[in-house]
């Protein structure tokens, strides 16, 4: 039998083990889970501050004359109407509408364009966007040149201006600039996956131990924690992010997935765009609807969804909000269905069990 | 750490037997491995169990959990308290956060079961 290939590492790696941390195989990665607990690490970023290394993202940068141009035809947002300085979500898209990865592009000049992809999604994303490079561009797949920080939480801009020259207050959401961290040349930008003000910073992996370290000793008045991926989840699921794998792939449209405002099908050619005409045209089947258990139960990942006693649909991610104290969830549902207020039953161990479908995010921070 | 007078599980259960009188939990290690327990799902009293088989479940935020009974028997009492503070498994598993206690029906089944000192080179070795 051949050897399991070894698990890849982040230039964090020995940190998270030296703090203590319990790691697990995240999709290839050798990646903390938790470190104090999952409830005590999701609480410090709804309160006070986290620090996560999500160094296993991937990052590919298109570059040249016409670098616009084919970001714009392989992405969903409208790439032109970025500014110099600004991000948005958007999704990589199959002909046939599916995703091929949701992602952050960033503009960084007007021959430049920096995108932040999922880990195990990155040599995928690249080859797709390779193939579709028709145009006077270049494409690199850089996920070793950077390591990333996420600084997330009421008090990740307080502990992040500590360490850097420029007024962060400046730096709308979803903007960036590229600029120094504790003297270690860094790109800051005010994004995050956690429902919570904060930051995401890209820095050459040989700095990455040291900008750990500062972020930790900047954040220690303000009660600043290590966060894992189970955290992460937690945080993500109440502000109802989605997540590759669990709410979108290749089978789920963004018109599906309640990602519509990121689609601008009036922009010109994309890939997948006849596919989503056609979808908006003909209607879709289902979509994507939070929900909350009813009765004892906890709906997770994959459990099915009942409507009047017959299989309906299915769990894409759940789990006690430690937050809100209750037990969410997001599904599928047949479109007509897929609205507040609808009484559904999920199937735990074979058991239907009470829930009902609610307006989402489960939670949003107050402005 | 783990007390002289349980018996232990290979899947990080325990059981104390008074003669036919046997209470069962989870172990501290199986706790920790866990992490913040949630919710724990546990048979009705007068359901009969066989060891080795699943007597209910434990979820952590992250998963869920079979329970595997240690011993065969009847269901004669559930730890009503962890249906809501099931947190105490994180905190007290070895005493007040046992789960059921059990009319055992084969007290030799305890014998099978390992002492103390081998569950802690057990979960020492696992590690």
């Amino acid at each position: 039998m051949p050897a399991a290939p070894a698990l890849r590492v982040t230039p964090l790696n020995s940190v998270h083990r030296a703090l203590g941390a319990r790691m697990v195989d995240f999709g290839g990665w050798d990646m903390p889970v938790q470190y104090s607990g999952i409830i005590d690490e999701h609480n410090a970023v709804r309160h006070a501050a986290g620090v996560f290394d999500v160094s296993h993202m991937g990052e590919i940068e298109i570059r040249g004359p016409e670098a616009a141009n084919l970001t714009d035809y392989v992405t969903t947002n409208a790439v032109h109407k970025l500014k110099l300085g600004q991000a948005h979500y958007s999704g990589l898209l199959y002909e046939h509408g599916g995703f091929v990865d949701d992602i952050l592009v960033h503009k960084v000049a007007d021959d430049h364009y920096f995108l932040c992809v999922n880990a195990s999604n990155q040599d995928k994303d690249f080859e797709h966007i390779v193939a579709q490079n028709h145009f006077d561009a270049v494409v690199e797949n850089n996920g070793e040149r950077y390591a990333q920080i996420a600084i997330q939480g009421p008090k990740a801009r307080a502990t992040l201006q500590k360490l850097v020259p420029v007024d962060l207050s400046g730096i709308k959401y979803y903007w960036f600039t590229d600029g120094e961290v504790s003297g270690t040349p860094a790109r800051i930008a005010h994004t995050g996956y956690t429902g919570e003000d904060g930051f995401e910073i890209y820095v050459p992996p040989a700095y990455a131990e040291r900008m750990w370290q500062r972020v930790c000793d900047a954040g220690a008045e303000f009660g600043i924690k290590p966060c894992g991926l189970g955290a992460r989840n937690t945080l993500r699921l109440e502000a109802k992010m989605a997540l590759y794998g669990h709410e979108i792939d290749a089978s789920i449209s963004p018109l599906e997935a309640d990602l519509g405002w990121i689609v601008k099908l009036d922009k010109g050619e994309f890939v997948g765009r006849d596919a989503l005409l056609k979808q908006k045209e003909s209607g879709i089947r289902r979509k994507l609807i939070g929900f909350e258990m009813r009765a004892r139960g906890i709906g997770r990942d994959g459990y099915e969804v009942f409507l009047d006693g017959a299989p309906a649909g299915w769990v894409t991610s759940g789990g006690p909000s430690p937050t809100l104290n209750k037990n969410i969830g997001l599904c599928y549902l047949p479109t007509e269905q897929s609205v507040p207020g609808t009484k559904i039953q999920v199937m735990i161990r074979n058991q239907p069990v009470d829930a009902v479908t609610v307006e989402t995010p489960f939670y949003k921070r107050a402005k | 750490m783990y007390p002289e007078n349980f018996r232990y599980t290979k899947e990080h259960e325990w059981v104390l037997a008074d003669g036919d009188a046997g209470t069962v939990g989870i172990t501290d290690h199986a706790q920790r491995e866990l992490g913040d327990i949630v919710y724990v799902d546990l048979p009705k009293v007068g359901t009969r169990v066989d060891a080795g088989k699943s007597l209910g479940s434990v979820e952590s935020v992250k998963a869920v959990s079979d329970i595997y009974s240690p011993v065969s028997g009847e269901i004669t009492e559930i730890n009503e308290s962890l249906a809501d503070a099931p947190e105490k498994l994180n905190t007290d598993p070895h005493g007040d956060a046992w789960l059921v206690k059990i009319r055992l029906s084969n007290v030799e089944e305890i014998q099978h079961l390992m002492s103390a000192a081998d569950y802690q080179s057990y979960v020492g070795a696992e590690k």
